[in-house]
């Protein structure tokens, strides 16, 4: 039903055309359209969608292995190595880690040109937005807002930390992380990373969720509210996590300031590892050689 | 209502008047509340008392016509579905974004309407000669009841006011739209395949343009289920285009 309207001179000659005007049946425009629609439009939003789920994913699984340094300087030791096929090959081999990286940037860096396309493309579309955004006091209005920001600082939050990981696969261990942490000052950076990492990651699960109907149970308003605390949830639990952990690499990296560079070598030196780290010191069965040590 | 003494409401409006060259103002409004009082009843009572030129649309007054619609407090909503007994004393009232502004809280979702079902070709589209005189061919009860749940939309344009996408990209289909393809991809009479909707809304001014943000679904005040079809509809469309 089309909205009456009680003072018919102030309308168009568009509406005030009877609706019998228009052609209601029998018409074949769509089922013989003149060419076919691009199918690039489908393929793109999948892609955004999947490269969104393999990033987020893969942020579950990086949280986990940084915050291996919570169990002892040994564990983060023997998940650095393991990364780097120590386990599996006769030395660490780093470029594996350097390959790892590369494909995470190469899906980081699509992911982030496809959710461009999303932006307000112009100064006119922003304000439109964040108008609406500010009247309307809708929640998940303002998640997509939070999550464009946060995704626009991770363009560089992001970008430096894996071209750093890139570059310097090597560099990954408990003191050598931790004095890039506190030596190297990169502590201010994985600080605002993390905090941006894991909202735009939650939301983007969420939303995901939401995109593609993937709401369990029958009821799809209640799946959604559930769906909402699970989003918090995640977000508290890495925030948090993450948290206890740069702290962990923060306390290190201040007690091993003075020897900043100075590589990791197992059992080298237990007292750093005992004191700060809290860690007990288990070595494992076989510990590989570093290669160039 | 609870107290005896009955609640005095102020109603603030944009007012406006394109045509007379009159800008944008608020003005305030002061109403006495009553009983079961909805915001149509205060605006006619304010029309009726205080200011005859307030202009306002309404027909039914009971959520059928979708001819009320405007943002109460910002956001988009029915005047006649709207009690003022939910809101807090100060209410503002705008019309709804997006659509061309006639006056006050009046706007012309007719010609956006319109647009929209010509461009979406909103209407069965079959190869089959009509027989006027034959019997129309049965439906089972549960589909039947299924095209209905989505042809409650009364295009009242409150998802369309609703939707951030649609304030940054107006070519954007908007959820009214959507929902009509879901409403006629049900429908068996019409003969159209994912094929020819794919042609319809298969870019980013159709359903992939939609960022799912659910103002749409949150604000309809028929309360029909545009998140799940949103969602069913780009994923019909995906198998598509992966085609």
């Amino acid at each position: 039903m089309t909205r009456m309207l009680e003072r018919s001179a102030a309308l168009s000659a568009a509406v005030a055309r009877p609706a019998q005007e228009i052609p209601l049946s029998l018409t074949h425009a769509a089922a013989h359209p003149p060419r076919r629609r691009s199918r690039w439009p489908a393929r793109l939003d999948l892609l955004q969608s999947a490269s969104g789920l393999f990033l987020a994913l893969f942020l579950v699984a990086h949280m986990f292995f940084v915050s291996s340094i919570l169990i002892s300087q040994e564990a983060f030791y023997t998940v650095a190595r393991f990364f780097e096929g120590a386990y599996f090959l006769a030395t660490p081999q780093p470029w594996i880690v350097s390959c790892v990286v590369g494909g995470v940037l190469a899906v980081f860096v699509l992911h982030a040109w496809l959710a461009l396309r999303k932006f307000p493309a112009s100064f006119r579309q922003y304000k439109a937005f964040a108008e609406h955004r500010t009247r309307l006091r809708h929640d998940d209005t303002g998640l997509w807002w939070l999550q464009l920001w946060t995704g626009f600082a991770l363009f560089f939050l992001a970008g430096i930390h894996l071209y750093g990981m890139l570059v310097h696969p090597e560099m990954i261990g408990p003191y050598e992380s931790a004095d890039r942490v506190w030596t190297g000052s990169m502590w201010p950076l994985y600080l605002l990373l993390l905090f941006a990492a894991e909202i735009h990651g939650s939301i983007g699960l969420y939303r995901l969720a939401l995109k593609w109907d993937w709401l369990p149970g029958r009821n799809p308003d209640a799946a959604r509210r559930r769906l909402r605390l699970l989003k918090t949830a995640f977000s508290l639990f890495f925030i948090g996590l993450g948290l206890v952990s740069l702290l962990a690499y923060g306390r290190l990296g201040i007690a091993h300031a003075e020897r900043a560079g100075e590589r990791y070598v197992p059992g080298g030196d237990g007292r750093l590892a005992t004191t700060l780290a809290g860690g007990a010191g288990v070595m494992p069965a076989h510990v590989p050689g570093r290669q160039g040590d | 209502m609870s107290t005896d003494t009955p609640r005095q409401l102020t109603l603030r409006i944009l007012r406006s008047s394109p045509g007379e060259g009159i800008a944008p103002h608020w003005q305030d409004f002061h109403v006495e509340e009553a009983e079961g009082m909805t915001l149509f009843i205060a605006l006619n009572e304010i029309r009726d008392t205080l200011d005859p030129s307030l202009q306002f649309d309404f027909v039914c007054r009971a959520g059928i016509c979708g001819s009320c619609g405007m943002l109460i407090d910002g956001r988009p909503g029915l005047a006649c579905r709207s009690l003022t007994r939910d809101f807090g004393p100060l209410i503002t009232l705008a019309p709804l974004p997006v659509f061309a502004l006639i006056g006050d809280l009046s706007v012309d979702t007719g010609s956006w309407m319109r647009g929209t079902a010509e461009r979406l070709e909103t209407w069965i589209h079959s190869r089959a000669e009509a027989d006027l005189m034959a019997v129309e061919a049965p439906m089972a009860p549960e589909l039947a009841e299924a095209i209905y749940e989505l042809d409650r939309c009364i295009e009242c344009g409150c998802c369309v006011a609703g939707c951030g996408t649609l304030r940054m990209r107006e070519d954007f289909v908007g959820a009214v739209g959507l929902n009509k393809i879901a409403r006629f991809r049900l429908d068996p009479r019409d003969e159209r395949s994912d094929e020819d909707y794919y042609e319809l809304i298969g870019d980013d001014n159709g359903v992939f343009g939609c960022m799912s943000l659910l103002g749409c679904h949150d604000v309809c005040p028929k309360g029909l289920p545009l998140q799940t079809q949103i969602a069913f509809l780009r994923r019909r469309m995906v198998a598509v285009g992966l085609k």
